[in-house]
């Protein structure tokens, strides 16, 4: 049997049944870890020593005496003194961290491409990006390198590389699980939030890692319960917005996309159209509000109580600090910052409206696939604009969810099911109920 | 928006960021792009829209104030240079 191959919950009952032990689990993960980092470029820390269940957490996410450098040269020498929140609740369950994944420097890029400590590629095609910016715990699951990791979304760098690599991935709402350690990029949008191998996976790590506690202003309520309220899809009203099949989206993506909510139909779903008028707009609000809060935020970073000089910083977060710098300047706040917040507004009031009509909202994640490493790294414009149908989402704080549907050429296609504020336990279970009937999320990249 | 060159500088200035003239030419233009990629918001009217700066509506989060445990010196002090349990820090009050 290969040990690496069970999701969390088949791993959790052959360890209660005694059917192998901690120690072999963890030695099954680091030898497959052994075999593949060199080729994948998944970990940059690889802990030797685990005797939990193997979680790989994304290195924007501080672990107490392992080295956390959030991608980037600036905080290459960093031992962080203490626990993210949700590092001391992966403990507390019985979980190690196996070892630290590669993304986007401050988890700024979607490809993986802006590490300092180069690209991780895509399992199911080495020539290939595995998406980002939480690149490297996408791949992790996907080559099954770890049972289950975590990475932050703030514009879909949960959703995009799950989508990417063929795995589960889940953005929680905002203020559902604590930032609390999570190296702080967008404080408005950030959200930590799983990759798994299959949905009822993420429903248990969303249990253990959520809740407030004290540390988080904004993490608020109480650890989710999951209430799995229905079985099947009769009943459930699934959103189509039509602005997510418009211009950009690669026709082979759309007609994997098509077919799965076709499946969601045929399993009892009624499916709608909606309409999410300002969903155009959501990338140009983005790129003021992120870039805004980078500026504030990577101030900090300044030599003095840890890391390195500013000249440290790659070209992406340079970028970005200057156009934040830029739009958050005297005689410009007004005209930029503030347009764009409400702009924000109307893009929450879309998801509001759409949600009067259904329970949930589904479409692509990503509008293409995998593309080639390089690609798109000289152009930037054009590498944000592959996260049009993620970042409206973080937008409006509500949550979503990418599954695996399908292949187009060989590579990976997501599911995007998107929900209320605080709606996971919907998302999941029409994920859970869609996922039972297909098998897709049994594919694995051959290795 | 076409950003001058002394804009650019001056942002960079702002920013605390040490910028070689090839990157500050570069930044320029591709910031320049990216705000001619923005202007596109003027389109909508949003006159009588509230702006949004965070979804979560809670107000005036309290803290009992009392000690909590946190870290010790050592552990504070340890990814900086120190000196006599310092961090050591650029002159304030000398020329740059």
């Amino acid at each position: 049997m290969d040990l690496t191959k069970l999701s969390l919950k088949q791993t959790i009952k052959a360890l209660e049944d005694k059917q192998f032990s901690k120690q072999e689990l963890n030695r099954a993960y680091l030898s497959k870890i052994d075999t593949l980092n060199s080729k994948l470029n998944v970990f940059l820390e690889v802990e030797k020593n685990t005797l939990g269940i193997p979680a790989a957490i994304k290195d924007i996410i501080i672990t107490q005496n392992i080295k956390t450098t959030a991608g980037s040269k600036i905080l290459s020498n960093f031992l962080p003194p203490y626990n993210a929140t949700v590092i001391g609740r992966l403990l507390e369950k019985g979980c190690s961290v196996i070892g630290k994944t590669n993304h986007d420097e401050f988890a700024m890029g979607s490809s993986g491409e802006n590490s300092a400590y180069g690209v991780t590629k895509n399992p199911w095609n080495l020539k290939k990006v595995p998406g980002g910016s939480s690149s490297g715990s996408a791949a992790a699951v996907a080559a099954d390198m770890c049972v289950f990791s975590l990475g932050t979304d703030t514009g879909g760098s949960i959703r995009q590389p799950a989508s990417l690599c063929g795995v589960v991935g889940l953005k929680t709402s905002y203020g559902r699980v604590s930032r609390y350690g999570a190296i702080a990029l967008s404080s408005s949008l950030d959200q930590i939030g799983p990759f798994t191998k299959t949905v009822e996976d993420a429903r248990t790590i969303l249990e253990w890692i959520s809740g407030e506690d004290g540390l988080d202003a904004n993490c608020h309520g109480k650890p989710f319960q999951p209430q799995k309220s229905f079985k099947n899809l009769s009943g459930i009203k699934i959103g189509v917005p039509k602005e997510y099949f418009g211009k950009g989206l690669d026709k082979g993506v759309e007609k994997v996309i098509r077919e799965a909510i076709k499946k969601l139909e045929e399993l009892g779903g009624e499916i709608v159209e909606v309409s999410l008028p300002h969903t155009e707009y959501a990338i140009a609000a983005y790129y003021i509000i992120l870039p805004s809060e980078v500026s504030s935020n990577l101030a900090k970073f300044d030599g003095i109580r840890f890391g390195f000089d500013r000249s440290k910083f790659g070209a992406e977060a340079k970028r970005r600090i200057m156009l934040g710098t830029f739009t958050l300047s005297a005689g410009y706040f007004d005209d930029y910052f503030i347009k764009a917040a409400k702009v924000r507004t109307l893009i929450k009031q879309d998801f509001e409206k759409a949600f009067e009509k259904v329970d949930v909202i589904v479409g692509p994640v990503s509008p293409t696939v995998a593309w080639d490493i390089g690609e798109k790294f000289d152009d930037p414009l054009a590498m944000y604009l592959s996260d049009a149908y993620t970042i409206p989402a973080n937008l409006a704080g509500i949550c979503g969810l990418s599954l695996p549907c399908g292949f187009v050429e060989g590579l990976p296609v997501g599911l995007q099911i998107l929900g209320k504020y605080w709606g996971e336990d919907t998302i999941l279970s029409v994920g859970e109920i869609y996922e039972q009937a297909t098998d897709w999320h049994k594919e694995k990249p051959k290795l | 928006m076409k950003l001058t060159d002394i804009q650019v500088k001056h942002v960079a200035k702002l920013a605390n960021l040490p910028l070689s003239s090839e990157e500050l030419k570069k930044y320029g233009e591709q910031l320049s792009k990216i705000l001619d990629y923005i202007e596109q918001l003027n389109k909508i009217d949003t006159s009588k829209v509230n702006p949004t700066f965070n979804v979560v509506d809670k107000k005036n989060v309290w803290d009992e104030d009392i000690v909590k445990p946190s870290l010790s010196q050592e552990q504070a002090l340890q990814n900086g240079q120190t000196k006599n349990d310092y961090f050591i820090t650029k002159g304030v009050f000398e020329e740059e």
